[in-house]
């Protein structure tokens, strides 16, 4: 049965993974994302579903421990924040290199060394720019509410065994911390081991039988085989933007200004777009779902429509940089965003539109 | 009569094992790994547990171990062997999994995992090849490399007052209450790889019987590091290695030796 709940975020995630037959959890605590895995050893899903919850030594540990379980076909997936989440990124571009599937949840914090444990956005460039070391690139999903964060740990197991790759769910401590309600999909069966022996025998390492033996290595020692094995993944990456790029256009038909902001950005900037349309400016709202892909086309698209972007992040700016790409300098592009954990406001984010973008009138450039 | 003739498969006294490839072994000439690997895979042909047995790779000389052992492996990034194998262990709690490692894998970089997964006594082998040298490398000190020992990073020797003693991780382990069974062996003389062998075997058993962490040791040569002969490397290890590492069971049942 579907459930409506009122719940967290980090809750809502939790409850999420152990109905959508998650196999595994390995985590370790980091504020603010902590009752990821309070929530899961409270619920003893070991006994709900036969769901492994374990509690690592460090973030290497636990990010290694999903490299294991995901190495023998389970859906493993592990949580932290920013500090956490830099530790892992050893793991995440082993999982990478070595093709397997696996889900890595980042509730962020501000940045960087120990920062703040307010919400944040500033892991942009971490999680799609690599991050770890390495040609490799995550496929990022960015909830913006409490219902993303429980509906997208399904979607992203989903993506990580399409393509046998490790999927990031970008969230905040904003999302993570806050309460809103949130329907639980119906209990889904965990796979059995026959079945994982079965539909993924051809490279898991579950044993060897009549079969030659399975590898999981990132390692090629050979430089004709590792640059085969780049061009992969790259060929992974370009599937990825061509069948599971995500966005969400709001008020966007008419708008003569963007703003384009994901995850908690999104929902503050939403409302400032109702400001600006009371006030008779005409706003609309790019949300980029997947970070990686990036609607870029799209954002083009929208540069030959309207007469200035502002890109919205709790951060220093760092995707202003993609959309800055994406235009391919059409119309301006500034940054907008608070740092150290301080969250803008609707009436902050419609100044810095009128401020950096709507002030400096219909400039448009040219082409060179 | 040509010698082909003699060597007949009906005239075959020992063969391999089935589970050793033949892949040629990317290890120096008289390095201890290829026998290590032997055993191993002895024991796991014997006991008939190919099909239930998952191995765990490290980084270092032996990173390539799944090229020679004809069994399902995964490669683990440095020094977390332990906890690639924690999880395959806990999500699959019907299976043997054993972890490969040497000494700057189990003992240096991986130490926490190492500790921890003891700690807990996660059900599985650890299989500890310590030369007392980062071979893989090219020869630079080790958590276990003996005091005054010369390395590429330690090339006046290793000075205990700045760069410490060598670590006796196995005696550190045996004092956790997860750990089933410890024990120190060598490969050098057949005489010794039979008992590693035996060792081997014990360690896969309490798995068998859901006892907890099993850890061998090898106390192994490295000719290559150490700039010796085979030979020569071999008595350096009986005349150094083993007075700092003595061999023999640490811990058997639980229970302290």
């Amino acid at each position: 049965m579907s459930e409506l709940k009122l719940m967290k975020g980090n809750e809502a995630l939790a409850e999420a993974a152990i109905r959508a037959g998650v196999d595994a959890y390995f985590g370790y605590p980091i504020t603010p994302q902590s009752e990821v895995i309070e929530y899961l050893m409270t619920e003893r899903p070991e006994k709900r579903t036969g769901m492994i919850v374990l509690q690592a030594e460090s973030e290497i540990a636990a990010i290694n421990m999903v490299y294991g379980a995901a190495s023998t076909g389970k859906r493993a997936m592990t949580s932290s924040s920013s500090p956490g989440i830099s530790l892992k990124l050893e793991g995440i571009s082993y999982l990478a290199g070595a093709e397997l599937p696996a889900v890595i949840v980042n509730v962020v914090r501000g940045g960087p060394g120990l920062g703040t444990i307010q919400p944040s956005q500033a892991d942009y460039f971490q999680s799609v720019k690599g991050g770890g070391h390495g040609d490799y690139k995550l496929y990022v999903l960015a909830p913006a509410s409490v219902q993303e964060m429980a509906d997208f740990v399904e979607d992203a197991f989903d993506i990580a065994f399409k393509y046998r790759a490790p999927v990031l769910i970008l969230s905040d401590g904003l999302i993570g911390q806050m309460m809103e309600k949130v329907t639980l999909k119906n209990q889904k069966e965990r796979m059995t081991d026959e079945e994982i022996i079965k539909k993924y025998g051809d490279w898991a390492t579950t044993g060897k039988t009549d079969r030659e033996r399975n590898i999981i290595t990132s390692l090629d020692l050979q430089p004709e085989k590792m640059e085969a094995k780049v061009h992969k993944l790259v060929k992974k990456y370009e599937q990825m933007e061509k069948e599971d790029l995500r966005f969400e256009k709001i008020d966007c038909e008419d708008a003569d200004y963007l703003i384009v902001a994901y995850g908690s950005s999104a929902r503050i900037s939403q409302k400032a777009v109702e400001l600006a349309r009371e006030k008779g400016i005409k706003v609309g709202l790019l949300r980029p779902i997947t970070l990686f892909p990036f609607p870029k086309h799209q954002l083009l698209e929208l540069a030959n429509q309207v007469k200035g972007i502002l890109s919205v992040e709790l951060s220093a700016g760092q995707m202003v940089e993609d959309v800055r790409l994406a235009v391919e300098h059409k119309v301006p592009v500034e940054h907008f965003g608070r740092t150290g954990g301080i969250i803008h406001t609707p009436d902050e984010i419609l100044e810095a539109l009128e401020e950096k973008i709507i002030k400096h009138g219909n400039i448009r450039y040219h082409k060179i | 009569m040509e010698i082909l003739d003699i060597i007949k498969s009906e005239n075959q006294v020992f063969c391999k094992t089935k589970l050793m490839t033949d892949t040629a072994l990317s290890y120096c000439p008289g390095c201890g790994h290829g026998t290590v690997h032997n055993i191993i895979m002895e024991v796991i042909e014997e006991m008939g547990i190919v099909e239930d047995t998952i191995g765990v790779a490290p980084v270092g000389c032996s990173v390539l171990a799944y090229e020679f052992m004809d069994i399902d492996m995964t490669q683990a990034a440095h020094g977390r062997a332990p906890a690639v194998a924690t999880a395959i262990t806990r999500t699959w709690p019907e299976k043997y999994v054993f972890t490969y490692q040497g000494d700057g894998d189990l003992a240096a970089i991986g130490t926490a995992e190492t500790i921890h997964a003891c700690n807990r006594g996660e059900n599985i082998v650890v299989i500890f090849v310590n030369n007392g040298i980062y071979g893989m490398t090219g020869g630079q000190m080790a958590p276990t490399t003996l005091p005054g020992m010369q390395t590429s990073t330690s090339p006046y020797g290793r000075e205990i007052e700045t760069m410490g003693s060598p670590l006796k991780i196995t005696e550190l382990v045996a004092n956790l209450p997860g750990v089933y069974y410890v024990t120190r062996h060598a490969v050098h003389t057949h005489k010794h790889a039979r008992k590693a062998k035996k060792a081997i075997r014990k360690a896969f058993e309490n798995t068998r019987l859901n006892k907890g962490l099993s850890f061998v040791e090898i106390v192994s040569n490295c000719n290559a590091g150490w700039k010796m002969n085979p030979i020569e490397s071999n008595e350096w290890m009986v005349d150094n290695m083993f007075p700092y590492f003595p061999l023999g069971d640490i811990k058997v049942n639980g229970k302290l030796k």
